[in-house]
């Protein structure tokens, strides 16, 4: 199928700002899933709030727009009811890892299957630019006009301490990666994190005299590096792209499955 | 003869009789006191069935899952007490926007805070009717025995799903802990509700949040043939958020006039001896036990006592009680609270000053003698 299918035209124009990473995502996204060949009766997308989280207004799948931080907790109760469903949880920075950061180390213990992608573009846009659990030391936000003193979270060794199975990063610079990187997400049975490094030009980008979109995409470029890389160990600043972890554990649904079969046998003797 | 029907259970594990009774599917909670034997009976029993059961990381998240697999076409429950009452706020607002049946157990202890967990209260009305931000309906049903609590759980299950709606369940710690017998009706003897599903063929659009001249919005499963859009902003005809002023006003409207235009269908309630009651006493949960017994040890000795028991609190039925309370002399509340039922019923009644309050507060359940001292207190007979 085309792109366009997997779009809601009715519901255009987005409400994204010009130069915007999140467009970026989407199509991959949707490129990473047009590969897959799967239904789109067989997709929910759940979100929480926040500028990615309109990302699951655009598409024609199942669509669950949910409250701020929450979206892997709904997420979680669409998935074990209904776990034949694809669950795909495209979330912000501070969606993820602020207000629900605590929905994020759990859905990762379970090793549920949802595939979470992190839309890290260190800021809160939609309320005007606020620094997030991302933003990092020393940058500058609204609600940080001398400067940040919060560290930041690293998003691959969180998710991958708290149990992720499969966790990975890319940015909307390589979308050619990113795009297989989700695809693999999505086929992974068990929590997947994908980190995604996008530009919020407006905020971010405005506040921290980072440039147009065009130059934020280009330091994602030059600040990047695959993992282990020979650049990596010359230059350790640099931020590793790639997959940190895939690896088979049981499944949390399929595990419930089991618990079911051993219920109905323990009540039929 | 093995009659398995019957029961002797705590009212925690009546609700779970209920609950299974109206067909429950899923359920997310956390441990919290005085409700926690619920989700430790729901593990057990609803995979034996086919169902699911999870213990979410907080009551945040409980709400939050539930809705998500309401929307699968599961019938969902979660349960609760005060504090996990107060996190799940949030998320209630959203299936009250959004139109999500759903059931929600808060099993009251005492209050604010952390408050008195293993103890009784009715501190928690006006939380469940305004506790979510925001204009809104919402129905709240209680009980004051088991039998009634099985059957007020399947009357839950019901509502939610005929309105789309959530269905708070306001038990307290005594009706929750206390043991007494449950017979379990036949399969079939309680009708059950399943929710409206639409009939829209596959290709037509759907418009999921149309709602039909009734009011009733037909429904159609995630993973079904309609995709569509679910959100807590206001929202057109097919989900997608809208600040247009007129479809702000008409979902507002259709949210509240769904549960308003439909209060003589969920109201309950029971009335003992009120024909020629002078004295109207009007109760729900376990004090109406108390106000029962008054009620019964009295009318013996000519006291013209009468009691109405509410079971459905919100929408607050103010037309029965101002009809049951018309001739009364006096009309006293008998509640665990600081007269949250109270301020109700002087809403409702045609003179305000004959409404009195017979409560306690100090996490001790409300006793016959308690209610009598006040009644001579009210009679002026001293005490």
């Amino acid at each position: 199928m085309a792109i366009k299918d997997y779009i809601r035209e009715r519901f255009f124009p987005h409400i994204w700002c010009p130069g915007c990473g999140h467009g970026t995502v989407m199509n991959s996204l949707l490129r990473a899933i047009d590969s897959l060949g799967m239904s789109k009766n067989e997709i929910v997308m759940v979100s929480g709030i926040g500028c990615s989280s309109r990302i699951s207004g655009y598409v024609d799948f199942h669509t669950l727009h949910t409250l701020h931080g929450r979206a892997l907790a709904f997420a979680t109760g669409v998935k074990l009811s209904r776990p034949e469903l694809n669950l795909i949880v495209p979330m912000g920075d501070g969606d993820a890892l602020a207000i629900g950061g605590n929905h994020f180390i759990h859905a990762a213990r379970r090793n549920i299957d949802l595939t979470a992608v992190v839309m890290n573009n260190r800021i809160y846009g939609m309320t005007g630019g606020q620094y997030s659990p991302l933003s990092g030391y020393g940058t500058l936000a609204t609600t940080a006009p001398y400067t940040n003193i919060d560290y930041s979270f690293d998003t691959v060794k969180l998710a991958m301490a708290a149990g992720a199975t499969f966790v990975a990063r890319s940015t909307t610079y390589h979308v050619q990666q990113l795009t297989k990187i989700l695809k693999q997400a999505i086929l992974h049975e068990g929590f997947s994190v994908v980190e995604v490094l996008t530009q919020c030009p407006t905020y971010f980008g405005r506040k921290n005299r980072e440039g147009n979109a065009v130059d934020m995409m280009e330091s994602f470029k030059k600040n990047t590096t695959p993992i282990g890389s020979k650049a990596k160990v010359e230059n350790p600043d640099l931020i590793e792209r790639g997959i940190f972890i895939q690896k088979e554990l049981p499944e949390y649904c399929s595990e419930y499955e089991k618990i079911i079969k051993r219920a109905m046998t323990k009540f039929e003797t | 003869m093995k009659k398995d029907n019957i029961k002797f259970i705590q009212g925690n594990e009546a609700c779970v009789e209920g609950a299974l009774y109206a067909g429950l599917d899923f359920f997310a909670g956390y441990p919290i006191t005085p409700s926690t034997e619920i989700a430790e009976l729901l593990s057990y029993r609803l995979p034996q069935r086919g169902g699911k059961f999870i213990q979410m990381e907080d009551e945040i998240a409980s709400m939050s899952a539930i809705i998500g697999a309401s929307l699968t076409g599961s019938k969902v429950m979660t349960a609760t007490s005060g504090p996990g009452f107060s996190l799940m706020q949030e998320a209630l607002g959203y299936a009250i926007m959004a139109e999500i049946p759903c059931v929600i157990v808060n099993v009251q202890r005492g209050g604010p805070s952390t408050g008195i967990p293993t103890h009784v209260s009715q501190g928690d009305v006006y939380q469940a009717r305004w506790g979510t931000h925001g204009d809104h309906a919402i129905v709240t049903i209680t009980a004051s025995n088991h039998q009634d609590v099985f059957e007020t759980t399947v009357h839950a299950f019901n509502i939610s799903e005929t309105y789309r709606t959530p269905v708070i369940l306001l038990y307290d710690e005594v009706v929750g802990h206390m043991r007494e017998r449950l017979i379990v009706p036949k399969k079939g003897e309680l009708p059950l509700v399943k929710r409206l599903r639409t009939s829209v063929k596959e290709g037509v659009d759907y418009h999921p949040y149309l709602p039909r001249e009734d009011g009733r919005l037909p429904m159609s499963d995630f993973g079904g043939v309609h995709r569509y859009n679910v959100t807590g902003l206001f929202h057109d005809m097919w989900g997608f958020p809208s600040d247009n002023p007129k479809i702000v006003h008409g979902l507002l409207r259709h949210l509240v006039d769904k549960i308003l235009n439909n209060v003589n269908h969920i109201t309950r309630y029971k009335e003992y001896y009120l024909t020629d009651a002078e004295i109207v006493l009007i109760s729900y949960g376990s004090s109406a036990r108390s106000a029962n017994h008054v009620v019964f040890s009295r009318r013996p000795r000519g006291e013209r006592l009468g009691l109405l028991e509410l079971q459905t609190l919100w929408p607050f039925p103010y037309d029965l009680v101002r009809e049951k309370c018309s001739k009364a002399k006096y009309i006293v509340v008998v509640e665990m609270n600081m007269g949250q039922i109270m301020q109700e019923v002087r809403r409702a009644v045609d003179h305000p000053e004959k409404v009195f309050l017979a409560n306690r507060i100090d996490g001790v359940f409300i006793t016959p003698t308690d209610i009598r001292n006040i009644l001579r207190l009210i009679q002026g007979k001293g005490v």
